[in-house]
């Protein structure tokens, strides 16, 4: 198999009919950080997290207004009951259902238009691999229209920087910190604490250790290269970290819905130590100075190193293979960019031809590029990736997507595959000619056999879906 | 918050319109310029004609396909159409239509293709061209110009045939539930992933699950349903006058003799549903039956046959009573003696002879009109089919 077949197919999101092959793989490649888009306009047309913020703090207002969700506070007027009330209120269900499918759609939209259209399919995929490694799960209320805005607002900006800036945009992401309830995670000792101890508040406020757990295990040091000193330590130096609209408590700033905000009244004074290094800094410095730090940790190097090389090489990438991008990545100062090209500079990741059995994701991306398709109703791909058991920023945990074919390759979601490419193929088969496109999609890995059976196919609709289907074809 | 299952399913199911035009309701809003109905029903993966409609008068047919020449023992005995042809005992309502001066059979016919690839041999059976992908339309669109005004053709299937395309509004609609794969394509995955360890293991749990589940329609989805949507549209004194069927599931090189006798039935319930649906306007329709090539002479190595060259049209249809091919196998019978390539069924009528003189007898169309507007690629003397 060609170079220019891996780069286009394992490293890329597959070829469409026109590309042509690089002629300089590699450097087709690495090119790719430096032309991608990090606000496409597809992007800036969305609403952004504040907006979504603005729309969930509404919510939540009327469903307390509605006596659905909280206590009553004093002076709230009496949640309306009856009939009629119920009426309303199912109507108000209804509306905010809809919102929610519209963002969600919109946003959905917005991925996949870029991952059909894109020139940069590389840049594209890397960005789907930090969006997974930075997980949320949009079945929360809170969280429910934060996938898109967290993906286009944290990790698209940050693809080809340090790997620290990402870490950081996503730690005070509204996306992140409301799907790991950190927003309102407050130190016993902070000002805040005192006074509601003073007061004999019937609630106190607490510290939250969610986020700072899977900031340690799943975006950083990796599973068993952390104690639970290091996730109280950073729980506590994440106290005050918070975001605008939700600062309904005393002593905290104002800030704008959806906005980072620092409450320095509800941070836990005092210093702190992490993964053995102490941090006596007083106030926001103190987490960021932890997340610097563990940005450039060698266990976390090691982790990054071995989950992008799983993405794109193998299952179970060679050791070898993983040590080289763990020590680029350490010897640049946690540049992003060194550590793609340790990986693409790698003999190794050229070396076994499809290797990577795809995701649904991947899959259905690569079979619409392979149709030169560029779009696809919202509503149908959203349908279409819950079919085939990838429904996108609904992973349902922190942790993501599993990056393995024993996730993936299962009798059901292969045949589910099979219906799918059944369905997407039918509409063009008229026009696309499978038996010439099945060599331009899949220079060098078409074998003999998927090319006889397309060629042998009962109509162009099945040729077609042959194509999408071939062994080669759901591989990488 | 959203139901992949409701968004898919419950579209179709409520009608929904896959070509890009409005359905029901712009179907209703002209009334038609003609009484007269075409439905063509393109069949899908090389229709073996020598089984549909045997040649019982030619011995040679038991000589070159031994068993495979009977159809199989619970089916019944062959239909006697002519003292030269029966139909296949699975055709029961096309035969009784075939008595009653409602049916006939073009025999030994073919597209002007004379290789054997079903997609290039589809292109050329839809376009109406003599060689594939030159042409961009389908000749049923190029036809509608020369027709009176009526609402635009209808395809029963979630997407345009290539026999509809073209410049001429047409429309898709799908009535039901689509078959999501069909049993053709199940069975081509199954031999693709042969060799590859894991997905053929993958696939064929997939299919033991599917049995066991009884979630499988047999891949053919409902073909008689669709028929009857498609008699639906055509009865409505403002519906369209054309409508396409696609029926797939011919490619029968292994086991031949179930899944043909299967496949007939289901073509026979079809034109027995389009006859029950179209009432009384039944007798002024046509309905063509026709396949993009037939199958070899001779039984293969896995109890089926290969492709070939010349097949078997169908016609049904009140319109032909009294016509030269109401109760007639039209065509002239080149026998079995000498083949094509020494081994298909040698052609002896173009199928743009039937299409040129069903269009033209149906709808009293000067046929060298519908010769030098339709078929100008690939013109042929049209075929008397249909009385003046």
């Amino acid at each position: 198999m060609s170079l220019a077949a891996i780069a286009l197919n394992r490293f890329g999101l597959g070829a469409r009919p026109g590309d042509a092959a690089p002629a300089d793989p590699r450097g087709w490649l690495l090119g790719q950080l430096g032309r991608f888009d990090p606000r496409p306009a597809v992007i800036t047309a969305l609403p952004n997290a504040a907006a979504m913020t603005l729309q969930y703090r509404q919510n939540l207002a009327q469903l307390r207004r509605q006596g659905v969700i909280g206590a009553r506070r004093p002076g709230d007027p009496e949640a309306p009951r009856g009939p009629e009330a119920e009426a309303m209120a199912n109507q108000a269900q209804r509306e905010r259902r809809k919102a929610f499918a519209q963002a969600y759609g919109g946003q959905v939209g917005a991925r996949l238009t870029l991952s059909l259209t894109s020139a940069t399919p590389f840049a594209e995929r890397l960005m789907h691999f930090w969006a997974n490694h930075f997980a949320i799960s949009t079945d929360k209320l809170a969280t429910a229209t934060m996938g898109g805005p967290l993906e286009f607002e944290a990790i698209r900006p940050n693809i080809g920087g340090r790997f620290s800036d990402m870490l950081l945009a996503v730690t005070r992401h509204p996306g992140m910190q409301f799907y790991l309830d950190q927003a309102q995670s407050i130190g016993p000792n902070s000002l805040l604490g005192e006074a509601a101890r003073r007061r004999n508040a019937p609630r106190q406020p607490g510290l939250n250790e969610n986020l700072a757990r899977e900031i340690l295990e799943l975006h950083t040091l990796g599973a068993g290269n952390y104690t639970q000193a290091d996730v109280a330590g950073l729980a506590r130096a994440l106290t005050g970290w918070s975001i605008g609209g939700f600062v309904r408590r005393p002593l905290g700033v104002a800030a704008p819905d959806g906005q980072f905000v620092f409450q320095p009244a509800w941070h836990e004074p005092g210093g702190v130590t992490v993964a053995g290094r102490p941090y006596r800094q007083n106030g926001e410095a103190q987490a960021l100075a932890i997340l610097n730090d563990l940005a450039n940790h060698p266990h976390t190097a090691r982790c990054l190193a071995e989950k992008l090389a799983r993405h794109f090489v193998a299952d179970a990438p060679p050791s070898a293979l993983v040590e080289r991008m763990a020590d680029a990545y350490l010897a640049s100062g946690g540049q992003l960019l060194a550590l793609y090209r340790a990986l693409v500079e790698a003999p190794e990741a050229w070396a076994t031809p499809l290797a990577k059995f795809k995701t649904p994701w991947d899959w259905l991306v690569s079979s619409l590029r392979a149709l030169g398709r560029e779009n696809m109703p919202p509503l149908q791909a959203i349908g279409a990736l819950r079919e085939l058991g990838q429904p996108v920023w609904r992973p349902g945990s922190p942790a993501g997507w599993e990056d393995d074919a024993a996730r993936w390759a299962a009798p059901d979601a292969l045949l589910r595959r099979v219906e799918i490419a059944s369905r997407i193929a039918a509409p063009l088969a008229a026009s696309i000619d499978a038996r010439s496109l099945a060599s331009r999609i899949l220079p060098g890995t078409l074998s003999a056999a998927t090319a006889s059976a397309i060629a042998r196919a009962e109509s162009p609709a099945e040729g077609l879906a042959l194509l999408l289907v071939a062994p080669e074809f759901l591989r990488r | 918050m959203i139901d992949p299952k409701i968004n898919r399913r419950s579209l179709l199911a409520r009608g929904a319109l896959i070509g890009g035009f409005a359905l029901t309701p712009q179907l209703a809003l002209a009334a038609a310029g003609t009484d007269q109905r075409l439905v063509f029903i393109i069949l899908r993966g090389a229709m073996d004609g020598l089984a549909a409609i045997p040649p019982i008068g030619d011995a040679r047919l038991s000589q070159l396909r031994g068993g495979l020449a009977q159809p199989p023992e619970q089916f019944g005995a062959m239909l006697k159409l002519t003292s030269d042809f029966a139909a296949h005992p699975a055709l029961k309502g096309f035969a009784s239509l075939f008595a009653a001066g409602e049916a006939g059979v073009v025999h030994a016919i073919a597209s002007p293709y004379r290789e054997r690839s079903h997609f290039d041999a589809q292109n050329i059976l839809e376009t109406g061209g003599n060689a594939a992908y030159a042409l961009k339309d389908g000749w049923l669109n190029r036809l509608l110009p020369l027709l009176p005004a009526a609402p635009p053709p209808v395809a029963i299937a979630a997407t345009l045939p290539a026999l509809l395309r073209g410049a001429a509004p047409t429309t898709s609609f799908a009535p039901s539930r689509l078959p999501d794969a069909s049993a053709s394509l199940k069975a081509r995955v199954a031999a693709l992933y042969e060799n590859d360890a894991l997905l053929h293991r993958l696939w064929n749990e997939a299919m033991a699950t599917e049995v066991m589940a009884g979630s499988s329609d047999g891949g053919a989805g409902n073909p008689q349903g669709l028929a009857a949507s498609a008699a639906r549209l055509l009865a409505d004194p403002a519906g369209p006058r054309i409508a396409v069927l696609d029926l797939g599931g011919w490619d029968t090189h292994a086991g031949q003799a179930l899944r043909l006798a299967n496949q007939l039935r289901q073509l026979d319930g079809v034109i027995t549903a389009l006859k029950t649906g179209l009432g009384s306007a039944w007798a002024n329709t046509l309905v063509i039956a026709a396949t993009e090539f037939g199958r070899t002479v001779a039984a293969n190595g896995t109890g089926g046959t290969d492709h070939g060259t010349a097949s078997a049209a169908l016609l049904a249809g009140g319109r032909l009573m009294g016509g030269p091919a109401a109760g007639r196998v039209l065509g002239d019978w080149p026998g079995l003696s000498r083949l094509f390539d020494d081994r298909d069924l040698m052609p002896t009528t173009s199928l743009n002879s039937l299409f040129v003189g069903a269009a033209a007898g149906l709808f009293g169309l000067d046929p060298d009109l519908v010769t030098r507007r339709v078929f100008a690629a690939a013109p042929a003397p049209p075929l008397a089919l249909i009385r003046a």
